[in-house]
């Protein structure tokens, strides 16, 4: 065990993972930073209107789509989120070339991110919406409310505080995902722990890059909370 | 006015088909405080939801001024719900806004510009008792409190027809009655139409001028509220005036017996019982009682018992008749 940790710590080893520390890190965290809050706010943008339609479309919903549009949308879904992410990027390359122009790099592993997050988005979203009491809709329907004035007015700012710890569900297994991409020509953190760690063997390397990643879920995690919580006016 | 004919409602759920409405049929005049009375599972909330069609009947009609509300396209009918509107058992606030913005909430659905529904909707806060209130959400307030809002929320869009879905059901008794006290002077102020449902016969003596009796979702009887209550014709309305658990057990009363009804007589301060005692010797015992003081008056009723002499009899019916208010009849049982 001690001669585990003297090699580890070995004076050369640490000079050298410090040089490559002080060249690499701060880009590496600002690329997994940048893809993961990119990502996320594209599959926000796409799933935060599939999940309003999961709970709306229904049959006895507010704004009622055919039913085999809903069963074809709830397909879809569960496909995509049943693929294994790093499958699932390998599936799209020929759509990421298409959009990005490249299947490597951190714009690319974007499209794979957005692709893996936006149905998973929709799922999280439809559960903190068939939280909205019901009893709330009755209301707005009785003061004559139209079905988009109680998706907006009544059910999203209703369930923001589910909203707003979903979206940090959301973030860290984005963050997650973009650390997988690393193994696939994606940028960041993932990509040095793996270049480094798992091809180089140079341990330490491997293990401050999984240290940061934890300290990004804590820090998305911690700022997720508090703002959930002090968004919701129940709790005071 | 509002004209409710044969309307008929089945549920088709997994344990078989409920008739919770069956063939229905009232007529509320504007400006009414009308009350819908009944047991739990009577039908009263499916009712009620029929009024503002938030349930589609499966049979009849429901006319507000002469406008059929299932003829209505369904931009139509949400201008109509504006004109009549709604408070519930549980408030139904929005948690997330505070008391003004919830006020504010149906203008907003009207298209009142910003600054128009908070003057408005300070307006009616200041009406019902809360002005200080209106930065508090809903949570931080008091049952009775969230329903005042509420209630500032229901007339915000300045409505003909306020329907109170046990209104007061989750309330205490003082809370209740300072809750029903402001419909009753929203009501006298506005002349604005209140439906009241409930399953407390208090609620209906206290506020309401005409009532309708619902009974396994059929209307058992209907009238002026003092009317029904006194002279409680059907099943159901005698479940009501006599609650089964203080119901009457005059089957070994010897003698015979008298219901006096007190229909708001100025009888609340008079012994009026003890005062024929004395005036006539007349010796009356009291079989069952229930009465109640309101504003000095008295309502409810009281069987008597009485020897077997039919001049006693008719010397108490006399002298009770003489006083206003107050009705005498000879029963041989509480039926």
């Amino acid at each position: 065990m001690i001669d585990f940790f003297n090699e580890l710590f070995a004076p050369d080893k640490v000079d050298e993972a410090w040089m490559i520390i002080q060249n690499q890190f701060p880009t590496a965290i600002w690329e997994t930073v940048y893809v993961t809050i990119l990502s996320t706010l594209f599959a926000v943008i796409i799933g935060l209107p599939l999940g309003v339609l999961l709970v709306t479309g229904e049959k006895n919903g507010i704004l009622p789509i055919p039913s085999w549009l809903m069963q074809t949308l709830n397909v879809i879904i569960n496909l995509l989120r049943s693929v294994p992410f790093l499958i699932l990027m390998i599936m799209v390359f020929p759509l990421t070339r298409a959009i990005v122009g490249t299947v490597v790099g951190t714009e690319a592993t974007v499209v794979p991110l957005v692709i893996a997050a936006f149905p998973f988005v929709a799922r999280l979203t439809e559960s903190s919406l068939r939280e909205v009491n019901p009893n709330l809709i009755e209301m707005a329907q009785s003061m004559g409310a139209s079905p988009v004035q109680i998706i907006i007015k009544v059910m999203i700012p209703e369930s923001v505080p589910s909203l707003l710890s979903n979206a940090t569900i959301a973030i860290t297994t984005v963050l997650g995902y973009s650390a997988m991409s690393g193994i696939l020509g994606g940028g960041g953190l993932g990509k040095i722990a793996i270049n480094y760690g798992y091809y180089r063997y140079k341990d330490l390397i491997m293990i401050a890059a999984v240290i940061l990643l934890i300290v990004l879920v804590q820090l998305f995690q911690t700022v997720g909370t508090r703002l959930a919580v002090r968004s919701d006016k129940r709790l005071k | 006015m509002i004209k409710i004919e044969k309307l008929s409602k089945t549920f088709h759920t997994a344990d078989g088909s409920v008739e919770a409405l069956k063939n229905v049929s009232l007529d509320i005049a504007d400006g009414d405080i009308f009350g819908i009375i009944g047991m739990s599972g009577a039908g009263k909330s499916t009712l009620v939801r029929c009024i503002n069609l938030l349930e589609r009947p499966d049979e009849g009609s429901v006319t507000i001024d002469g406008v059929d509300l299932g003829s209505l396209s369904k931009k139509q009918l949400r201008e109509v719900r504006r004109k009549v509107t709604m408070i519930f058992q549980g408030f139904h606030l929005l948690m997330q806004r505070n008391c003004l913005k919830n006020v504010c909430f149906p203008l907003e659905l009207a298209g009142y510009s910003r600054a128009d529904a908070q003057k408005r909707a300070k307006e009616l806060l200041e009406t019902v008792g809360l002005s200080d209130k209106a930065n508090a959400y809903p949570s931080q307030l008091s049952g009775g409190q969230q329903q005042r809002v509420a209630i500032a929320r229901a007339l915000a869009t300045d409505p003909k027809v306020l329907l109170c879905d046990e209104a007061t059901s989750a309330l205490d008794p003082n809370t209740t009655n300072s809750i029903l006290e402001l419909i009753q002077e929203i009501n006298q102020k506005t002349g604005i139409t209140v439906i009241v449902i409930t399953h407390q016969m208090s609620v209906v003596e206290k506020v309401c001028r005409h009532v309708a009796i619902l009974d396994g979702g059929e209307v058992a009887e209907q009238g002026d509220v003092t009317e029904v209550f006194s002279h409680p014709h059907s099943e159901a309305a005698k479940r009501l005036v006599y609650p089964e658990s203080d119901a009457p057990d005059v089957s070994d009363v010897s003698g015979r017996l008298l219901r006096v009804v007190f229909n708001g007589a100025q009888a609340a301060n008079e012994p009026i019982i003890a005062r024929m005692a004395s005036e006539r010797g007349i010796a009356a015992s009291i079989v069952y009682a229930s009465t109640k003081s309101i504003g000095g008056k008295a309502y409810g009723q009281m069987i008597l018992g009485l020897p077997d002499n039919e001049n006693v009899i008719t010397a108490a019916i006399g002298y009770l008749s003489e006083t206003k208010g107050i009705i005498v009849e000879e029963v041989t049982g509480i039926d």
